[in-house]
């Protein structure tokens, strides 16, 4: 090793190797073998009755993903451009609910979007329910069949799934974003303005591209988890919207036991998961270099 | 030619009561080549983004061909910026870079935006590569190129724009002597070709003499003298601009009558006037229009204190009566040796007493001013000042 402090990073190798090359390989062994530890592909061809869970997975974490750019980008942007009490404040509330369990945050929106939660209570409180009924009878298939509720109805809907995983999540899209349009370098805004640019056309021609990397860090960092999730979808999703990682987790910890199963869902996950992101930065690779230059 | 374009008038900058800027009134004539010259914190960069329109002054008009533009923002205005470090875009390549300005949407006679055709876009961006000698570079990333490189690509991208005013704001400061000289004969030369005002911040008193048309010295927020090159070398307004500009012994004289002034209890002659009688004046003597003669025949003496051989000259150390001078001279006189000098009368410059004067033109501190340029000769002259004591 050219450098001796590079013997400080062999207890690091020793543990991506044990912790994540090992176990991948296993899975990928898993995957195409049978209970009996026979080769097949068996695992794969039966992959088709899952498709719906794909497919949602996929939806939702898309979904998820652009609702966090949607918001964190502005709020990104507006933060850079604050002074550094408001940066510091904006931080706190931003990394605060991080302080606390993943798990817990997710049971927090339980109650707050059950039938009787928190939200239902105050929608009741000021009649928001009757204004539901009205609509969801006007669209009703067969009018005389609706029964009106006392609720609206969102714990285990896809949206609250959505919205679980915004919550979760959106830091991560926010800080990348920030710390990127934070850095940008003051003059290039000021020349931009000085070659005719107006406020509008310096966002479009000089800040966004700019701050591309940022945005695929934080994509990558809100997409990854949200489609591998199966907390949120569980616990949110009320058992209706299964994602892929429960039907992994069915599949080793559940009642359809077959880690061969869930080893070739895994891999098929993890190789679109990979594929996306090598898409995402052959978009990025440019302005990604010119950042770090 | 001498059409006034900008002027300023009793501007005055201010941030957080600091006043940086403190009633500049200023007149900048079309296609000339404008410098304003001082040290850092001099005002110069304020007063440069003032007509560029990134600051908006405090109290007093920015006036534009007559019109008063104080609050038109950058993108309206027909002036363009070569930034300090240049500000290139770094996610576009030099052809984007220098066309950045033309794919911006103008508004016609009519007040309707249109884009320019991509045939003119074209042709003019290589136009401007023709011009900045950077044909071939159309492709590469701004990252890949040299720092006088991507000089010529921040000029052309500023140009391009036809702008009637090109303001630069120490566009040399990062390169190195050579690559220097030879920029600065390259933007004089476009500055003749292209026929347009250009308004130069530079703390580089040597930058300023050899490109300007105007030169204007500044200080503490304000102007200290408005001249041509030669007026401002010539006939410094006050000591703090003679010190500035080239190398000057500044005496205290009495001005005894016109074209009579005393130093050092001696009468000299010399070319000013309009002085009251007796009236205290600091007088100028630039180290190259002393003449050494011997001992007898000179009209002040005294003696060798340091000499230091700087290629043209010797630029020697002469104490008259404790007070140090700076002379440069082609004859070596050695240290030590006792020398007359003369003085022609047009080698004499009297100004007015200033808040500058007593400040600047003592040569006492030379050898500690030397000591700073170069480490090397700094023990020696440790070791010299050791043995003195």
């Amino acid at each position: 090793m050219k450098n001796k402090l590079s013997w400080f990073a062999v207890p690091y190798v020793v543990w991506m190797a044990l912790m994540v090359v090992i176990p991948i390989l296993i899975m990928v062994v898993y995957a195409f073998t049978t209970a009996e530890f026979e080769g097949t592909v068996e695992n794969f061809s039966e992959m088709g009755a899952y498709a719906s869970v794909f497919l949602r997975s996929f939806r939702l974490a898309i979904i998820a993903t652009l609702v966090c750019l949607l918001i964190g980008y502005p709020v990104a942007y507006w933060m850079a451009h604050e002074g550094p009490g408001f940066q510091r404040v904006a931080m706190a509330l931003i990394m605060l609910p991080m302080w606390m369990n993943f798990l817990l945050r997710t049971y927090s929106w339980m109650s707050i979007l059950e039938n009787n939660g928190l939200l239902n209570q105050f929608f009741r409180s000021v009649r928001l329910v009757d204004v539901y009924n009205q609509i969801a009878l006007h669209f009703a298939a067969d009018p005389a069949l609706y029964k009106p509720t006392d609720y609206i109805p969102m714990i285990g809907t896809s949206g609250a799934v959505v919205l679980g995983m915004v919550y979760n999540y959106l830091p991560f899209m926010i800080l990348p974003i920030y710390s990127v349009i934070l850095k940008l370098d003051h003059s290039l805004l000021e020349a931009a303005r000085d070659l005719g640019a107006d406020s509008a056309g310096v966002f479009r021609k000089v800040i966004l591209p700019l701050s591309l990397p940022g945005v695929l860090s934080g994509v990558t960092m809100v997409f990854v988890p949200s489609v591998s999730t199966f907390a949120i979808s569980r616990l949110l999703g009320g058992g209706t919207q299964m994602m892929l990682g429960d039907l992994i987790e069915q599949q080793f910890l559940g009642g359809a036991y077959d880690p061969h199963l869930g080893a070739a869902i895994s891999m098929v996950m993890m190789v679109i998961v990979v594929l996306c992101m090598v898409v995402m930065n052959h978009f990025g690779e440019g302005e990604e270099q010119a950042v770090m230059l | 030619m001498s059409k006034e374009l900008i002027r300023l008038a009793d501007c005055v900058m201010a941030f957080d009561d600091e006043i940086v800027l403190d009633k500049i009134n200023l007149s900048i004539q079309d296609k000339e080549f404008l410098t304003l010259l001082g040290p850092s914190g001099c005002g110069k960069t304020t007063t440069l983004r003032i007509i560029g329109g990134f600051q908006t002054p405090t109290s007093g008009d920015v006036l534009f061909d007559g019109v008063r533009i104080n609050s038109v923002p950058p993108h309206k205005r027909t002036i363009n910026t070569v930034f300090q470090k240049y500000a290139l875009f770094p996610h576009l390549n030099v052809y984007e870079n220098i066309a950045f300005g033309l794919r911006i949407p103008k508004a016609d006679a009519s007040g309707k935006k249109v884009r320019l055709p991509e045939e003119e876009i074209d042709r003019r961006v290589m136009e401007m590569l023709e011009v900045v000698n950077l044909r071939g570079f159309e492709k590469r990333r701004t990252t890949q190129l040299s720092g006088g490189q991507q000089q010529r690509v921040a000029i052309a991208r500023a140009l391009v724009n036809r702008p009637k005013v090109l303001l630069l704001d120490e566009p040399l400061g990062a390169l190195d002597l050579k690559l220097r000289k030879d920029m600065q004969n390259e933007l004089k030369r476009i500055q003749k070709a292209m026929e347009i005002t250009f308004v130069y911040v530079t703390h580089d008193q040597e930058e300023a003499l050899a490109m300007s048309d105007t030169v204007v010295v500044m200080d503490g927020g304000k102007i200290q003298q408005i001249g041509s090159p030669e007026d401002i070398y010539n006939e410094p307004k006050n000591a703090f601009v003679a010190d500035f500009i080239g190398e000057s012994n500044i005496i205290d004289g009495i001005m005894r009558a016109d074209g009579v002034v005393e130093i050092f209890n001696r009468r000299f002659q010399c070319l000013d006037g309009g002085f009251a009688r007796d009236e205290e004046v600091d007088v100028v003597i630039r180290p190259e229009d002393v003449d050494i003669v011997p001992e007898d025949q000179g009209q002040l003496k005294g003696t060798v204190t340091s000499v230091t051989f700087k290629g043209m000259q010797y630029d020697i150390i002469v104490d008259f009566y404790g007070f140090k001078w700076l002379i440069q001279t082609t004859d070596l006189s050695p240290v030590g040796s006792r020398i007359g000098i003369k003085i022609d009368p047009d080698g004499i410059h009297v100004m007015k007493k200033s808040e500058y004067s007593g400040m600047f033109g003592d040569y006492s501190s030379y050898s500690e001013e030397y000591e700073e340029i170069s480490d090397a000769s700094y023990a020696l002259d440790e070791e010299e000042s050791g043995d003195e004591e």
